[in-house]
């Protein structure tokens, strides 16, 4: 009986993938290759558009790809039913909170995915409790989940992946709209965390202070670290006195 | 916004299976819609009245609840009284109030009266949430108990939504009137609102799926089958029988 041989550290890998939306011939994912391997840290700075956020949705199974391999966990995911199984082991926090926290509490919305995953009911709530109180948002379990501030929303959403125990987390600018104490928070829980992540985000103090590599996006491809060089340049011109020139 | 003020109590009504309490609601309220004898309204009346005390509602607010139901009260008080036939009790001038009239204005009043505060008692003291796990057990199919929670969570959403449309087109100078161009910008503004709502159902459901949703719906209020909801049905099926009874030997 043969072994099949897997590379045990690498944890999401896609290769040669290509996507376009419906109708259109751009290809805003163009023989795109990446890879997240175990406990990396990636952050993903790219302009609007760049297809950053298909690319998660790719990874998750809902884009299909119209070439490419995805592979999660070592295995090859092509079909519906092979992505059902690795969706709750992936994490994906979307843009809009509002779009993931549909039930009507906060603790019945963090329940959600444990109960999905055949946890008992006890059980659920213990794992719900037990998230939110891990993010220090446990006051809030009762409360109504569409009342809840922009804030306190993007909190629970991470709550309510969290609490699935994902072995990855993928995170859709998870600072959007957030004012700076709740980036902070997020800043500490992600360091916290001892899941291997990949964030999205537009925000360099933010990438920086979570991440590890940072990657960008450029005509449907990643580039790495290696391709470019991101810095932070912020200078004030006084009367515009000194003149220089930047490479 | 809907409130879900009445849902929060320990009352031994809000203790009750909500599949309990939708059935004992739902037989009560027929009963009481189908009674004809003015009596027999006022003992319903007074089993309603009996449940909001039983489930300690505030009493002001039960009654600002009440108040589009007295609106429209008011219009048939209004009108039924002098366009209805028969033995007129009182004529001023031309203006004549019927006997006959007045009746059914006040059996209206009474059985409407008695339908809400029964509806309020029973149902406004849960939960959406339970109300669809009620409406669940009953054997109501998934999609519609989906549709019912699902707008309940996104009607909030939808309204921003719009609020955000308007202000949109408010600041750039747009004034409702009776014109072409309001009607056409109203219609953009609908249009508008059913694409964003139609993307963001599919957003919802796609974040569904990532956690693991299989079509079916776990909800974690959990009601202890217990001697109080057969007691509270039995008392509620024999009022209801026996008064349903009385009527047909009365009348």
């Amino acid at each position: 009986m043969g072994i099949e041989v897997t590379d045990i550290s690498s944890v999401i890998k896609l290769e040669n993938i290509s996507y376009s939306y419906p109708g259109s011939d751009i290809k805003v994912l163009d023989h795109l290759d990446l890879e997240i391997k175990n406990s990396d840290r990636i952050g993903m700075m790219a302009p609007n558009g760049s297809g950053k956020t298909t690319l998660l949705h790719t990874i998750m199974g809902l884009c299909k790809p119209e070439s490419g391999i995805v592979k999660v966990f070592g295995k090859v995911l092509k079909h519906e039913k092979d992505f059902i199984p690795v969706r709750s082991k992936i994490g994906l926090l979307f843009q809009d909170s509002d779009d993931q926290l549909f039930c009507p509490t906060v603790l019945e919305d963090v329940a959600f995915g444990p109960l999905n995953l055949g946890f008992s009911r006890q059980d659920a709530i213990d794992a719900a409790r037990k998230t939110l109180k891990r993010l220090g948002i446990h006051v809030f379990e009762q409360s109504v989940t569409h009342r809840l501030s922009g804030g306190q929303k993007r909190l629970v959403a991470l709550a309510a992946v969290l609490a699935m125990e994902p072995e990855v987390l993928l995170l859709d600018e998870p600072t959007a709209g957030l004012d700076n104490k709740v980036k902070e928070k997020l800043i500490y829980i992600l360091n916290s965390l001892d899941i291997s992540y990949f964030v999205i985000s537009h925000e360099y103090d933010f990438v920086k202070a979570v991440t590890d590599k940072i990657f960008s996006m450029e005509k449907g491809r990643i580039l790495t670290d290696d391709d470019m060089q991101i810095h932070r340049h912020e200078h004030v011109h006084k009367h515009g006195g000194h003149p220089h020139s930047h490479k | 916004m809907i409130e879900e003020k009445f849902a929060s109590g320990h009352s031994l009504i809000h203790q009750v299976d909500p599949k309990i309490r939708i059935i004992a609601s739902i037989v009560l309220s027929f009963a009481a819609a189908l009674c004809d004898n003015i009596y027999i309204a006022i003992l319903y009346f007074m089993i309603s009245a009996i449940l909001i005390t039983m489930a300690r509602l505030n009493l002001q607010d039960v009654i600002k609840r009440l108040k589009p139901v007295f609106w429209f009260l008011l219009m048939i008080w209004i009108i039924l009284p002098v366009t209805f036939e028969g033995k007129i009790i009182y004529q001023y001038h031309w203006l004549k109030i019927a006997g006959p009239g007045v009746m059914l204005c006040l059996k209206i009043t009474i059985k409407s009266i008695t339908i809400l505060l029964i509806f309020t008692a029973l149902i406004a003291t849960m939960t959406i949430a339970s109300l669809g796990n009620g409406l669940h057990k009953l054997c109501v199919p998934d999609k519609m108990v989906f549709l019912l929670l699902m707008s309940y969570r996104y009607i909030a959403v939808i309204e921003e939504e719009y609020k955000r449309l308007l202000r949109a087109a408010k600041f750039r100078g747009f004034s409702p009137g009776t014109n072409m161009h309001s009607y056409k910008t109203f219609a953009y503004l609908v249009g508008m609102l059913f694409v964003r709502a139609s993307i963001r159902a599919q957003r919802v459901y796609q974040a569904m799926l990532c956690r693991g949703f299989n079509q079916k719906f776990h909800t974690l209020d959990v009601y202890q089958p217990n001697r109080l909801n057969s007691i509270f049905l039995t008392c509620i099926l024999t009022a209801g029988l026996s008064l349903v009874i009385l009527e047909i030997i009365w009348v």
